[in-house]
């Protein structure tokens, strides 16, 4: 693969690991790409400020005592006409500061879409693991429900899960659930991918060798799965995840912006950009119009280095 | 020889089924294709001593060696080592016969896991077999074996990547020896590897031999590594074994019509400019095999009887030989 040590021969400690990230080709192709530097700045520059939001946001937008409604509608870098407080970003109809709710709104999507990324990944990688290194009818089985999965959109499957979910649960625990509701949609919708390809990879590892020799030792076949085949098939499952993850915020943002997701009380990105769009047409295009640029980047540098990542691990595109 | 082989081979026959799916087949209205890889081979290892197996791509050689290490099950036939039958043990006693029998892969840039150290690789079986928990002990004993195989201790730290063939090929050994086995299948050891490397791999794998008592079962479609590795020698053809016989008596008075043609496919250095009978012919398709005698379509001495019968194996020439045309002295 692509770390690299140093072979001095001499010095035959294990080269730190470190090092051998410095030295790695997997980073020599990322520094010589500005483009791709600019997004992995720009993703942790989103990540810091959504992980420290309560510290770094000026206002605390979901604190209905600390909200004045008098601020309402302020446009940005402009002194409200009634109180004279100025907002970096403005406010919404509510007076709540854009910035600060970006801030906790982009932690509300970046938290759904890393759950439902993981969550999918463990499906789709469990399933996957267990349809390669089966095969037979417990492949096709899994396989066959994966492609009747895969039927279903994604925005109708999430769509289904909510209306059964609001009507099964009461609606203060709804709103509660109403994040897991969504992850578990989402990672639902999502799992295929994964289980496909980590079947892919595993048919072909199992037949090789290294594989075979275990056997031979008799090492039990979920040990061969953890410790042999599973991360030799982590490569292409990173690529998905990382592109995977741009994926699923948009389509929280999508759900929430359909009236599905997150509740107004605890806007995330897509719930901000709901809000907004019924203002847009009176002129106060900075509640919906920030929000979205925040998404737009952040899809954007995420899907560019989850592309990056791709072309970087497959030797043959490179 | 009073003794009793360590290895005993006994009728062993493996087919595999290669039909289309189920429901192509009910609709094409095909029956069930069954390819015979390996058909009622016998054949003794004695302690010690090297067994190979010749023959070309396609004639079983590894489907044999997989059986033998208990990866395969046979159709048919029966393996004995050291006396217990490998399928009827269960438990402990399989366990310890698995630790017993230990296999060299052919290809060491696959048999290796990439994302391994190497002192993982070679502790692993140790660990699996249960031989040594303690961690120190464990390290030692790898970095023993490393020393061994004619490398550093150190290279335990180092991933397969870091290696040349011959040098993988080497770590592969040593994990076989890890195991404490008795008994090595050598799968085309050196069929990756450079000519020069080649030699090294053979000379080492015949140190060990001496220096821990090791039987080989070894697997080649290269005669002259054979000549150079093997006590006795098996030819088998289409899966079946042809003629078997001590290395130099087969080398020097090859009775099959088959053999013959192998050595005389192998190239000579020093141009003696013997006359070649030029190999003709391909091995033929083992879901459709040819009537009688698999080898008559290729032979020049074939007659009526080889299209019609089976010939078994008989010792003839001071050979065992399956050909009518030897038996009949019909040369």
């Amino acid at each position: 693969m692509s770390e690299k040590t140093n072979v001095t021969g001499d010095d035959a400690k294990p080269v730190s690991i470190w090092h051998r990230a410095l030295d790695s080709d997997l980073f020599h192709s990322f520094i010589r790409k500005p483009v791709i530097v600019a997004s992995a700045i720009i993703t942790l520059a989103i990540f810091a400020m959504a992980l420290f939001a309560p510290w770094l946001a000026p206002h605390t937008p979901f604190d209905p005592s600390s909200l004045n409604l008098m601020d309402g509608f302020t446009p940005p870098m402009t002194a409200n006409q009634f109180s004279g407080n100025e907002y970096v970003l403005g406010t919404d109809n509510q007076g709540r500061d854009i910035l600060s709710a970006i801030m906790y709104g982009t932690r509300i999507s970046l938290f759904v879409g890393f759950a439902a990324v993981g969550l999918a990944a463990l499906i789709g990688i469990s399933l996957g693991l267990l349809a390669g290194y089966k095969g037979g009818w417990v492949d096709g089985l899994i396989m066959r429900i994966a492609d009747v999965q895969l039927s279903f959109p994604a925005i109708l499957l999430a769509l289904l899960i909510f209306g059964v979910a609001r009507s099964v649960l009461p609606p203060r625990v709804m709103d509660e659930a109403t994040v897991w509701v969504l992850v578990v949609s989402i990672a639902l919708s999502d799992w295929v991918q994964y289980a496909r390809t980590v079947r892919s990879s595993t048919m072909s590892e199992k037949n090789k060798e290294y594989v075979q020799a275990a056997r031979l030792f008799g090492v039990p076949a979920p040990l061969i799965l953890l410790r042999h085949i599973l991360p030799n098939v982590m490569g292409p499952v990173l690529v998905i995840g990382t592109i995977g993850l741009a994926l699923a915020i948009i389509l929280e943002s999508t759900l929430s912006y359909l009236g599905v997701g997150i509740p107004p009380t605890q806007p995330s990105l897509g719930t901000l950009i709901r809000i907004g769009q019924d203002f847009l047409f009176s002129g106060e295009w900075w509640i919906t119009l920030f929000p979205a640029l925040t998404l737009l980047v952040l899809a954007l540098s995420v899907n560019l280095l989850g592309d990056w990542l791709r072309d970087a691990l497959n030797p043959r595109l490179r | 020889m009073s003794q009793q082989p360590l290895l005993k081979v006994d009728n062993l026959t493996r087919r595999f089924d290669v039909s289309k799916p189920w429901l192509n087949r009910m609709i094409e209205r095909e029956p069930k294709q069954i390819l015979t890889a390996v058909n009622q081979v016998s054949f003794e290892v004695e302690k010690g001593k090297s067994f190979a197996l010749v023959g070309e791509s396609g004639s079983g050689k590894s489907t044999i060696a997989k059986m033998v290490v208990n990866l395969l099950n046979p159709s048919s036939g029966h393996i004995y080592f050291d006396g217990q039958e490998l399928s009827q043990a269960k438990g402990a006693a399989f366990k310890s016969l698995r630790r017993r029998v230990q296999m060299i892969f052919q290809d060491p840039f696959a048999s290796l896991n990439p994302r391994w150290r190497v002192g993982d690789i070679i502790a692993e079986p140790i660990y699996a077999f249960g031989l040594e928990s303690d961690k120190l002990k464990v390290q030692k004993t790898v970095e023993r074996l490393l020393s061994t195989v004619g490398l550093t201790g150190r290279d335990r730290y180092k991933f397969p990547h870091e290696f040349s063939g011959g040098q993988r090929q080497r770590i592969a050994i040593a994990r076989a020896l890890s195991a404490n086995p008795e008994f090595l299948v050598c799968d085309e050891p050196t069929s990756a590897l450079d000519v020069s490397v080649q030699a090294q791999i053979l000379n080492l794998m015949q140190d060990l031999q001496d220096e821990f008592n090791l039987t080989y079962l070894f697997i080649s479609h290269d005669m002259s590594v054979v000549k150079h590795m093997a006590d006795t020698i098996g030819v088998l053809y289409l899966g079946g074994l042809v003629e078997v016989n001590d290395s130099q008596q087969l080398f020097n008075q090859p009775v099959h019509p088959y053999t013959r043609m192998l050595l005389d496919a192998i190239p000579d250095h020093e141009m003696t400019g013997r006359r070649r009978t030029p190999v003709t012919g391909e091995i033929p398709n083992p879901i459709n095999p040819p009537s009688g005698c698999p080898f008559h379509p290729r032979c020049q001495y074939a007659n009526d009887r080889c299209k019609q019968e089976v010939p078994r194996s008989k010792a003839v020439m001071n050979s065992t030989v399956a050909c009518f045309a030897a038996e009949e002295g019909r040369f």
